[in-house]
């Protein structure tokens, strides 16, 4: 930085914009860090209050009646969840492969990258539209497995982008090191490539549970929302994001307050898993 | 070229101009090396039936292999054109009744069954453009700090906390926007607006009106909120990918740095730049959780900012699970077609500009 003012008016003008526009830019960070924490830290205070025991315990309250808890909400996101990452992940690991290794010849692998970068920005509202009109509309009833459909198609295009991004790290040389020694293309794919990036496969599944852990329009008219506990993924099923959804709007104390409890469970979780792929990432690369 | 020829670097390419100094009883060993058995078993006796068995099931293999993952790959493929599909079929119905006026029609009347997406779709290209005028400056001067400004130190951690934002579930947008923000917003923020801006000639029609705290502005602020994450990131990208001597050369002919990132960076990274804007856009027009909470759900066009409103999404989040005659189902279709189509023409064109930059990213 330049010390003292130039005399030269030309030169303190040019000194003026850049201090200006360096000021602007500090003031840009502190307000995207400001509203971060503004928002975690409400989540917080608000959601620390409806932290007992209880939550974990009863189901969701009657409208009206007193105390309840979440727990056949965080039962049904679990099984939801769980479901569509055993789902989601097998489809996604063997696409992004097809990615990786056919993927510089091959006119249906590039349309694939195309369409995937698209479909991991697409509203998902429109996912659960598309479930439903396929879906539910057909059976006649909204079900557990409707948006455990809908919540993988959600996370298939986040693990085939990371699959693909991480496979093309790997070396030349380590492959054309397998395929000297014989190995078919097969076996280069899967217990070469695939095995030197399992760690950034695995931030990959993780990124996607988390990113889908949060995810609410796709469940509202798939998997619907259920008043009490039920392990049956053949019918409507209580899922955290749309008792929160359902509880935030609502008139009642307790449900508001269930609600925060809820947010605070759903963002913990989902930041946790951010940061747990980032270090386990990092410690790979490093390590 | 003669020099090429001597050396023994042709045994791997068996280039063309190079077949003379080949011997024709070296090329038939070159061409054995490579994956295909072209042997037969007689050339090598009978001990090697083993191995050209094996050769042969490896064929089968990866030709297997290549096939199912040909077909898992496809599935998204089959994902896009499923979700066109049921969307066009299940609006047709709606298509058929109004005609392409649907676009323009104000009204949308559950007990009369007549509908009109306009309301929606203006919410939806109002709020996103307010997100966008927004968050842009911001992310420009996040991307800005985080690549020139910034200790090295520091970079990590700061750039983790702005990704964290993205990180943050809407529906919690959603909530604090309702609860925290927009009270404090109608209480504070608005009044002065309406005072100060409200009362310039023509923007000011943009500022009057009830100041509830939530409305079209209130989800405006929200979404920026929610994208600058986004195109903050894509912008990092490119900045970083600027050559430095391109920089360094501005630097040594005494320009400050905001002339340099104004100057060099940006005419640079222009089309990065442009890519990460549309793909916040892109983001902007399909959330869904966080304008629900605060846009407040009426069903009529104003001109004033505070009003409420309604955006595509917010529209099938409120209306879909309770609606009843096939028109308006239909209709609701129909909105989510058109919130798709807009969506994707968006992000392909983002798609586009970023790969033109990324073949900037191989430049010494």
């Amino acid at each position: 930085m330049m010390s003292g003012t130039p005399s030269n008016p030309v030169y303190r003008k040019r000194l003026w914009m850049h201090r200006i526009g360096i000021a602007m830019s500090f003031f840009a960070m502190a307000v995207g860090l400001s509203f971060l924490m503004w928002i975690l830290a409400t989540l917080f205070i608000n959601g620390v209050k409806a932290l007992n025991p209880g939550m974990l315990t009863q189901s969701t309250p009657a409208p009206g009646s007193e105390g309840g808890g979440l727990m056949n909400a965080i039962v049904g996101s679990l099984m939801m969840v769980g479901a569509s990452t055993a789902i989601s992940t097998p489809i996604g690991i063997f696409a992004g492969i097809y990615l990786a290794e056919y993927g510089e010849r091959s006119m249906i692998a590039k349309v694939t990258r195309f369409v995937t970068d698209i479909m991991l920005s697409a509203p998902s509202i429109v996912i659960g539209l598309f479930v439903y009109a396929v879906y539910v509309a057909n059976v006649k009833h909204f079900s557990g497995w409707a948006g455990t459909f809908a919540i993988s198609l959600i996370a298939i295009p986040v693990v085939v982008r990371t699959t693909d991004n991480m496979l093309r790290l790997v070396p030349n040389s380590l492959l054309e090191a397998a395929f000297a020694l014989g190995a078919p293309r097969w076996k280069v794919a899967t217990m070469v490539r695939l095995r030197a990036v399992k760690a950034g496969v695995m931030t990959g599944i993780l990124l996607a549970l988390a990113r889908v852990s949060g995810e609410t329009a796709p469940l509202l008219f798939t998997a619907l929302n259920n008043q009490f506990f039920s392990a049956n993924m053949n019918a409507p099923l209580a899922n955290l994001p749309v008792v929160i959804f359902q509880f935030a709007m609502s008139p009642y104390d307790n449900w508001r307050s269930l609600a925060w409890g809820g947010a605070l469970l759903v963002t913990f979780s989902v930041l946790a898993l951010n940061i747990l792929s980032r270090t386990l990432f990092q410690q790979k690369i490093q390590g | 070229m003669d020099g090429i020829r001597d050396c023994g670097a042709d045994a791997f390419w068996p280039f063309p101009y190079m077949s003379s100094t080949i011997s024709s009883a070296a090329m038939p060993v070159i061409k054995q090396t490579a994956m295909e058995p072209s042997i037969s078993v007689e050339q090598h006796g009978a001990s090697d039936k083993g191995l050209v068995a094996t050769m042969r099931n490896q064929r089968w293999q990866d030709f297997l292999f290549h096939k199912v993952t040909l077909l898992f790959a496809l599935t998204v493929l089959l994902m896009l054109v499923g979700i066109i599909i049921s969307l066009a079929v299940g609006a047709w119905p709606a298509f058929r009744e109004f005609g392409l006026s649907f676009i323009t029609t104000v009204e949308w009347d559950p007990v009369n069954d007549k509908y009109g997406g306009l309301i929606a779709i203006v919410g939806t290209l109002v709020t996103s453009l307010i997100a966008l005028v927004i968050a842009f400056p911001l992310s420009f001067g996040i991307a800005l700090f985080l690549t020139e400004i910034c200790p090295v130190w520091l970079r990590r951690p700061l750039g983790t906390a702005v990704e964290l934002l993205a990180g943050v579930p809407s529906i919690i947008y959603g909530m604090w926007g309702l609860f925290v923000f927009a009270p404090l917003f109608g209480d504070y923020v608005q009044p002065l607006l309406a005072h100060t801006l409200g009362q310039l000639p023509v923007v000011g029609q943009l500022f009057k009106g009830p100041m509830m705290g939530i409305g079209i502005l209130t989800a405006g602020l929200i979404l920026s909120v929610m994208i600058i994450p986004f195109i903050s990131s894509v912008m990092r990208d490119v900045f970083e990918v600027v050559p430095a001597v391109l920089k360094e050369s501005a630097y040594g002919l005494g320009c400050t740095k905001w002339e340099v990132v104004r100057k060099i960076v940006l005419p640079y990274t222009k089309n990065g730049v442009v890519g990460g804007v549309m793909l916040g856009l892109g983001r902007a027009l399909g959330e869904t959780m966080a304008v629900t909470f605060v846009i407040g759900n009426a069903q009529h066009l104003s001109w004033s900012l505070f009003a409420p409103g309604n955006s595509i999404a917010s529209t099938l989040a409120n209306e879909f699970a309770e609606a009843e005659s096939t028109l308006h189902v239909s209709s609701l279709f129909a909105l989510g077609l058109i919130l798709f189509a807009i969506t994707f023409i968006v992000l392909s064109a983002a798609k586009l500009m970023l790969i033109g930059m990324s073949r900037k990213e191989g430049v010494k």
